[in-house]
């Protein structure tokens, strides 16, 4: 039992948090279409924590490994008519090797540049989404692509589908985790401490961040398959910049470098604007002092805030 | 019969501003060689040139083979182990995490080597589970060997470690790199507290803007007054 006003703040708000999302799932409420994005978020942003949080660089282009996955789910399964997993599979290799050979040159960057660097990769892989016609669909998109389905089971109703985004959310979350406290977790916190003390001890610093950040893009390819297929229809805007800055509102609101972080930021970010839709027209507005509100109140962070 | 470390006419740039002109200097096995020498002569740069952490000129041979073209982590899983000036502990990380770090070139069995470094500093094993940010200056400076002698060095590189550390601490560090001498392991230490480094080490050089102007031969000691006068001249 917590001991003292915080303690309690905490239960109760977790306890309300889980019961929010437990009523939605089991009433099938309409919200759960929005808890699905948020959980597919989650992904997304445990992989920008990954990066960015344990490893100490910086990534503004995530979005096109998400991109590689979601177009290579969509026309492998949509026009080629490939099982669902083995698509995912064959998109996050495809993202994997991308950001092996961009990580190479690009990761000789730092700080702002890499930050420069990155952002022009989550450009160029829009205009290819918008200018390969033939192939990602311009403008127009992807659409029919089914739904995830393993074997004979396939995730159809709005229930399943979040089930499967769920769980896929907390293994996320779970790995992260584990990468972080295994011996190479280790080097990526020295990389992210000091590169050349982490040099002096032997790590071998290129290496370890061009590994973080392939592991980062295959996390974020899956986010971009299981976008594809949970809403059945994707575009160019769907992995656009607008991607990024949620990706980052949602992992320094919920806190950068902490286990939780992506889980509550993609959640609170992804549901407030449902929370605030009575505000109608100045609903923008509200969001606006909402984040402010929480950044200054909880600058690491909520899941940073929570832990103290 | 070769030298643990052996620099001849090595030269260190920052950019366009040369800080090295030409050292020689070499650390016998088992030897312990001190560098003294004031404020801004070369020092630190010393140590980061022989771990290769700024451009370089000259050779620097460890164990009679060139590693001048070495990236430094190859150079540290070599075994040339620096302790760095800021003694480069990770403070958001556990102590324990810190030394786990130290084994990072061991691969496998470090559980005896962990076990000797918390002998020689037991105070670290009390803080295992603490975050390595919140020990005392003391503390960080053991934790600091610590980790590098996780990494079993052959040759322990130390940047002034008992910067910023009371008297009795600072003796009681250098008590201990004593103890690890006399166990065989060579040591080159930087120190700017002169007659501490000098009571241990069994040479010493002295470096001024850049340049080797003075060195002892084993046995020999500097008296105040030349010390005085070869910090101020």
């Amino acid at each position: 039992m917590p001991s003292n006003i915080i303690g309690w703040a905490r239960l109760i708000a977790g306890v309300l948090g889980l019961s929010a999302v437990a009523y939605i799932a089991v009433t099938g409420n309409y919200l759960l279409t929005a808890l699905g994005f948020a959980a597919i978020y989650v992904v997304f942003v445990a992989a920008l924590n990954l990066f960015m949080g344990h490893a100490g660089q910086v990534s503004f282009g995530q979005n096109a490994f998400a991109a590689i996955g979601g177009y290579g789910s969509a026309i492998l399964t949509a026009n080629h008519g490939w099982p669902p997993m083995l698509a995912m599979l064959a998109s996050a290799l495809l993202a994997a090797l991308v950001a092996l050979v961009v990580g190479q040159a690009t990761l000789r960057l730092r700080g702002h540049y890499l930050a420069m660097g990155t952002l022009a990769l989550g450009l160029i892989s829009y205009e290819i989404a918008v200018q390969w016609e033939q192939v990602t669909g311009g403008y127009m998109g992807i659409s029919g692509i089914p739904p995830l389905s393993i074997g004979g089971f396939a995730a159809e109703t709005d229930r399943q589908v979040f089930l499967v985004l769920a769980l896929a959310a907390v293994l996320a979350c779970w790995s992260v985790w584990r990468l972080r406290r295994s011996r190479f977790g280790r080097a990526m916190g020295a990389v992210a401490g000091s590169e050349e003390a982490a040099a002096a001890l032997g790590v071998d610093v290129a290496r370890t961040k061009v590994i973080t950040f392939v592991a980062a893009a295959v996390y974020a390819s899956v986010a971009g398959s299981l976008m594809a297929h949970a809403v059945g229809y994707i575009s160019p805007e769907v992995f656009g910049l607008h991607m990024v800055v949620v990706g980052f509102t949602m992992l320094y609101v919920g806190g950068i470098g902490t286990t939780l972080g992506p889980l509550v930021g993609a959640f609170v970010i992804g549901m407030l604007p449902e929370v605030i839709r009575g505000f109608r027209d100045v609903q923008d507005l509200v969001y606006g002092v909402v984040l402010i509100l929480i950044l200054i109140r909880a600058p690491g962070g909520l899941a940073g805030a929570w832990r103290r | 019969m070769t030298a643990l470390l052996e620099l001849q006419g090595l030269h260190a740039c920052y950019g366009q501003v040369e800080a090295l002109h030409g050292v020689d200097l070499s650390v016998g096995a088992g030897e312990m060689v001190a560098v003294l020498g004031p404020n801004g002569a070369g020092k630190s740069t010393l140590l980061r040139a022989v771990m290769g952490q700024v451009a370089t000129a000259g050779s620097i041979r460890f164990e009679g083979a060139s590693v001048a073209y070495a990236p430094t982590h190859r150079r540290a899983a070599l075994g040339m182990v620096m302790v760095p000036e800021g003694r480069g502990i990770f403070g958001p990380m556990t102590v324990d995490e810190n030394l786990s770090l130290g084994g990072w070139t061991q691969r496998g069995c470090v559980a005896a080597q962990r076990g000797r470094v918390l002998d020689l500093f037991p105070r670290l094993r009390e803080r295992l589970g603490q975050l390595a940010g919140s020990l005392s200056g003391g503390e960080q400076q053991m934790l600091a060997i610590g980790r590098a002698m996780m990494m079993q060095p052959r040759l322990l590189m130390l940047d002034e470690p008992s910067l910023g550390l009371a008297p009795r601490l600072a003796a009681a560090i250098l008590e201990a790199l004593g103890e690890l001498n006399r166990n065989g392991l060579g040591i080159l230490l930087v120190e700017q507290r002169a007659p501490l480094a000098l009571r241990l080490a069994r040479r010493a050089y002295v470096l001024r803007l850049g340049n080797v102007v003075a060195q002892t031969q084993p046995g020999e000691t500097l008296t105040q007054d030349q010390l005085g006068r070869l910090y101020l001249a």
